[in-house]
């Protein structure tokens, strides 16, 4: 049939020409980095919806085949700019169970304490940018204040404020500076009262509520099948966290309380990560009174640095030192998966060694990645105006989408 | 935790649930089970691949519900030259299982499982993208990382790291 361009268009008339594709990003303020998302509309509703990343690809998997193991906790950092620790923590992880490693208890504390400040630090974030893009300008400020505090903690640790590359396959870096695990402390101790500052300005707010509340909601079934994990299925009504149910790191000898919420909603996801924080705040205190002296770094001459003083003095470690540095260490044929439970969800890490002293093939699984294909279906037959609001509550970081 | 030898003997291992429920199910679909640093990997036969995951996720003994990862690794040049590697979560037990499924490299493909969990879909992308390996009856098997009109397989271990010049 042809066109009657005389006639003002219909909605009867204007048959396929009825919607629209648009394009979202991948310069976005409100996508988190370079995600860009492609829209089908109808007017304001979405009828499908299509995420296009590749934007930040980095092959940091192809990297990692012509680094030795020591040089690829850098790289595990740079996946995830909100948490590194987590990432280092499963990286050294997996190489210390292919190597069959064990650490001493010291660096297994300091360990989760870090990992539980990166939660802490990934979480605000979360909470500010989250908060601004529905609006919430004051939030951001709010978040970003103890932020601040914290990346100055990791910086008097490792001597860096994102990238820290502390953790060492076989332990640690360094030990702790003097002074460090009381400004800790003081942080911890400050921050209950900043989280009640938090839900002061967003939980009894009407403009917050209506914003997140009963948006993109996804029943448990629907996530576990797209493969969602972490926060966002704990928000469906799954009790289940890798770091209760299958302990790594002494996980085991902390006690905390897994969140879970029914609702599956933005809400349902603010409410669940905001109790993270405070259980999170909970681990760190264990960590910290149970704090344990001795060792920092295992037994394994072979594997880990010889202290300065040492490698100055005896002529043996210096010769490891050099073979170290040059050459690597070499480590056993097998393939692991150690799975690691980051603020985002299961990141995992797939190692298979040949027996050399560079890693055959490292694969990441992304928590991102795989929350990422919730998107069509929490936004699909809803309006455009909660996209955003989607995106912020799947938390995502696209250095850990496309890695 | 010093290491201890991988178990590969099918025997030693048939009272892991995964094992025996496809040692009952269907024999020949598993090609060989490895016990090694506390995980289990079992090969499948590709063929069997869908239904093996199947009846692991729908059986109570195992209820593997969640598909973790897929991820591939290139062995060139031996043959079969691709491992694609499914690692399965069961919420319930708590506890993993990896398949394998060994292909060659003349003809990659393998079953898509994105009818069983519609999440495979974007990790099956990527398997394809960076290895090059196909999936049969994916909805939508587009390069996902690399642009539309890339050339090659980046992971691929003939793939110079550098890229071609």
């Amino acid at each position: 049939m042809a066109k009657q361009y005389d006639l003002m268009p219909t909605v009867e008339t204007l048959g396929d020409d009825r919607t629209m594709v648009l394009n979202m990003g991948p310069q976005h303020p409100s996508t988190h980095g370079v995600l860009r998302l492609v829209l089908e509309l109808d007017g304001e509703t979405i009828i499908r919806i299509r995420p296009e990343i590749g934007y930040l690809h980095t092959g940091i998997e192809k990297t990692y085949e012509a680094k030795f193991y020591q040089q690829g906790i850098v790289l595990a950092d740079r996946m995830d700019y909100l948490s590194p620790f987590t990432n280092e923590l499963g990286y050294v992880l997996a190489a210390e169970k292919l190597l069959g490693l064990e650490v001493p208890p010291r660096a297994v504390y300091m360990r989760v304490l870090l990992a539980e400040l990166s939660r802490i630090n990934s979480h605000l974030v979360w909470l500010g940018t989250h908060a601004m893009d529905l609006g919430a300008m004051t939030v951001f400020l709010y978040c970003f204040r103890e932020r601040e505090e914290l990346l100055k903690i990791w910086e008097a640790l490792a001597g860096q404020r994102m990238f820290n590359s502390y953790m060492r396959i076989g332990g640690l870096a360094l030990d702790v500076p003097l002074g460090w695990f009381e400004r800790v402390r003081k942080f911890l101790n400050a921050f209950p009262a900043r989280i009640d500052q938090y839900e002061g300005l967003l939980t009894g707010n009407p403009i917050w509520r209506d914003r997140t509340m009963g948006v993109a909601k996804m029943s448990l079934e629907e996530v576990i099948k797209l493969g969602g994990s972490g926060p966002i299925h704990r928000a469906s009504g799954l009790d289940f966290d890798l770091r209760r149910d299958m302990p790594y790191c002494g996980y085991e000898k902390f006690k905390f309380k897994v969140p879970t919420h029914t609702d599956g909603d933005v809400w349902a996801r603010y409410v669940v990560r905001v109790l993270e924080l405070r259980e999170s705040q909970k681990i760190c205190l264990q960590a910290l009174d149970g704090m344990p002296d001795g060792p920092i770094k295992a037994e394994a001459p072979k594997i880990i640095l010889p202290d300065r003083e040492k490698m100055k003095t005896q002529m043996e470690s210096l010769i490891y030192h050099f073979k170290i540095v040059t050459e690597g260490f070499t480590v056993p044929a097998g393939e692991v998966y150690q799975a690691v439970e980051s603020p985002r969800g299961e990141i995992g890490f797939y190692m298979v060694s040949d027996g050399t002293a560079k890693p055959y093939r490292v694969h990441v699984r992304g928590p991102s990645f795989a929350n990422l294909s919730l998107l069509p279906s929490m936004c699909e037959g809803k309006l455009i105006a909660d996209v955003v609001a989607a995106i912020g509550s799947i938390d995502i970081v696209l250095g850990d989408v496309d890695r | 935790m010093p290491l201890e030898p991988a178990i590969t003997d099918i025997e030693a291992l048939k009272e892991r649930p995964a094992v025996a429920k496809l040692l009952a199910w269907r024999k020949d679909a598993l090609q060989a089970v490895k016990w090694d640093r506390n995980e289990l990997t079992l090969t499948i036969d590709r063929h069997s691949l869908r239904d093996t995951c199947e009846a692991l996720r729908d059986d109570p003994t195992t209820s593997f519900n969640f598909l973790a990862d897929i991820t591939a690794v290139d062995w060139y040049p031996q043959e079969p030259r691709f491992d694609v590697v499914y690692s399965l979560l069961s919420h319930q037990h708590k506890s993993r299982v990896r398949l394998k499924v060994k292909l060659n490299g003349e003809d990659a493909v393998v079953d898509s499982l994105t009818e069983l969990w519609p999440g495979a879909n974007m990790f099956e992308r990527e398997v394809f993208d960076l290895f090059g390996v196909r999936f049969q009856g994916h909805p939508y098997l587009r390069r996902i990382m690399m642009p539309d009109d890339w050339k090659g397989h980046p992971l691929r271990k003939d793939y110079p790291v550098e890229g071609y010049r």
